[in-house]
């Protein structure tokens, strides 16, 4: 699986599409929560499904830390190269 | 800036469901009359939504316990447990509960919400991760918040989600697994014995949170490690006074030689007041008639399935196959959750309306649960009830459609 920061970006944005009931333009500062207008619950099941795509754990904790979308890449991005390494 | 602005998106629901003519939030109780029974709206209502399982809310001997240590030991305790609050009630609930549980050691708390934070926060500290269910109670998530630790969420139910986590997890500390007996929406429970293998296989503690299951499961009312005769398997468990006990408070359990420092070390413990003595007196005597009184679990039972059954035959779809005294009926929406609800209560039966994102899975939810003091016809008017309100207006919506 690539796991560079645009297919991570591309991978997140597909994952979102479901909560994404308005069909705003997912760019790299949307951010997740506010922008989409999705709840806490909703955010954690979407975390899920990201750590199912890449074979990774996301503390909740760290969730806290993360607003936007970039930042979410990075932070996947941080764990994969890591596991990698 | 107005420090209330960040909740305008709950003002905006709340003028939503008014909208809708629709008062949902704080339905009072005028007048209770039984522990199935209330006048709401000035109306008798069957209540099919207080969690009161074993219905003992008016047995006399609760009342007579209670009324006795009001009147010989005070209102309150004004302190707690590690100050002046500890009576000798106190610890004669704890043991009495241990040996009700089959546990080594007990310790109370003021709530059962108290228990979740003070136990949580008691065992696992920054250097340990949690473990916990994705559909766990709130309480759970603010104790595994509040203790530090690194909170890893696996999907609900599945010990393979759970496994494969574990496998992953490299950190250091130690590590506890928490499942609940029942899950309070759904009604659901964990494969405890699924979560035992992977326990064999991978080095952590388990906790199960037995609020909605203790009185209510196995051959001695201790819960669904009792039921599933796993018992000397769970590590910790923490139950709740307010549901099965029909008082208030809470408690942890274990074998732990060691556990009895969590008293000293977790602040829901140390710095709130203890239970009020009439709190304390009807708890302990809960506890002796759910232990003299197997049957209310036989009557529990009965009425759960003859409910369970009931909706499923009017054709409503039910949250969970498995029959629980909590019986969740799944709802398309939610204005028409909304409505649905408060046409029942007009009718007469007061059930919870549960909500994202207080529910799994954006679920919108008629939440039940049932009551060994229900009567068979009870049960049957509530079953009718949702038949007029609920089944009637899921298909006029099917045949609009």
């Amino acid at each position: 699986m690539s796991a560079e920061p645009d297919d991570i970006f591309r991978d997140i944005c597909a994952l979102l599409q479901p909560l994404n009931k308005e069909g705003i333009e997912l760019t790299r500062e949307t951010r997740i929560s506010a922008d989409l207008n999705v709840d806490s619950m909703a955010i954690m099941d979407f975390i899920m499904e990201v750590e199912d795509r890449y074979d990774i754990d996301i503390p909740l904790n760290d969730l806290s830390d993360i607003y936007s979308i970039d930042q979410l890449v990075h932070y996947v991005h941080g764990l994969v190269s890591r596991k990698k390494a | 800036m107005d420090l209330l602005e960040k909740h305008k998106g709950l003002a905006e629901r709340h003028a939503l469901m008014q909208a809708l003519g629709v008062e949902t939030i704080g339905v009072t109780m005028e007048k209770i009359l039984s522990p199935t029974r209330a006048l709401i709206n000035g109306r008798e209502t069957i209540l099919a939504g207080t969690n009161n399982y074993m219905g003992i809310t008016f047995d006399p001997s609760c009342i007579e316990a209670g009324r006795r240590a009001l009147a010989e030991q005070g209102t309150g305790t004004t302190g707690s447990r590690i100050a002046n609050g500890t009576y000798a009630l106190h610890r004669e609930l704890e043991n009495e509960l241990s040996r009700f549980l089959n546990r080594d050691h007990v310790i109370t708390f003021s709530t059962g919400y108290q228990a979740n934070l003070g136990m949580l926060a008691g065992l696992a500290g920054p250097q340990d991760t949690i473990f916990l269910d994705a559909d766990s109670h709130a309480s759970i998530y603010d104790g595994c918040t509040l203790s530090g630790a690194r909170l890893i969420r696996f999907r609900h139910n599945s010990a393979a989600d759970l496994e494969k986590r574990l496998a992953r997890h490299d950190g250091e500390g130690g590590r506890l697994v928490v499942l609940e007996g029942i899950y309070s929406m759904f009604g659901d429970r964990p494969p405890l014995d699924e979560f035992v293998d992977v326990k064999r296989r991978h080095d952590f503690a388990l906790l199960v949170d037995e609020a909605h299951s203790t009185g209510v499961l196995g051959e001695h009312g201790r819960g669904l490690a009792d039921e599933a005769g796993l018992e000397d398997e769970v590590d910790f468990i923490i139950g709740t006074f307010s549901k099965s006990f029909g008082a208030i408070g809470g408690f942890g359990a274990s074998n732990h030689p060691d556990f009895e420092f969590i008293r000293y070390a977790t602040r829901a413990y140390m710095f709130t007041a203890s239970p009020s003595p009439a709190s304390i007196a009807t708890t302990l005597q809960a506890v002796r008639v759910l232990d003299a009184r197997p049957e209310l679990r036989d009557s529990l039972r009965r009425n759960s399935a003859r409910l369970h059954t009931g909706l499923r035959d009017i054709g409503l779809e039910l949250c969970c196959d498995e029959v629980s005294p909590v019986i969740a009926v799944r709802v398309r929406d939610e204005p028409s959750t909304v409505i649905m609800w408060d046409a029942l209560l007009k009718a007469g039966v007061y059930v919870n309306l549960a909500l994202p994102p207080g529910t799994p899975n954006n679920t919108c939810l008629l939440r039940c649960s049932v009551s060994a003091a229900h009567s068979e016809q009870d049960i049957d008017t509530i079953i009718s009830l949702f038949a007029k309100v609920v089944a009637g207006a899921a298909g006029d919506a099917a045949a609009s459609a």
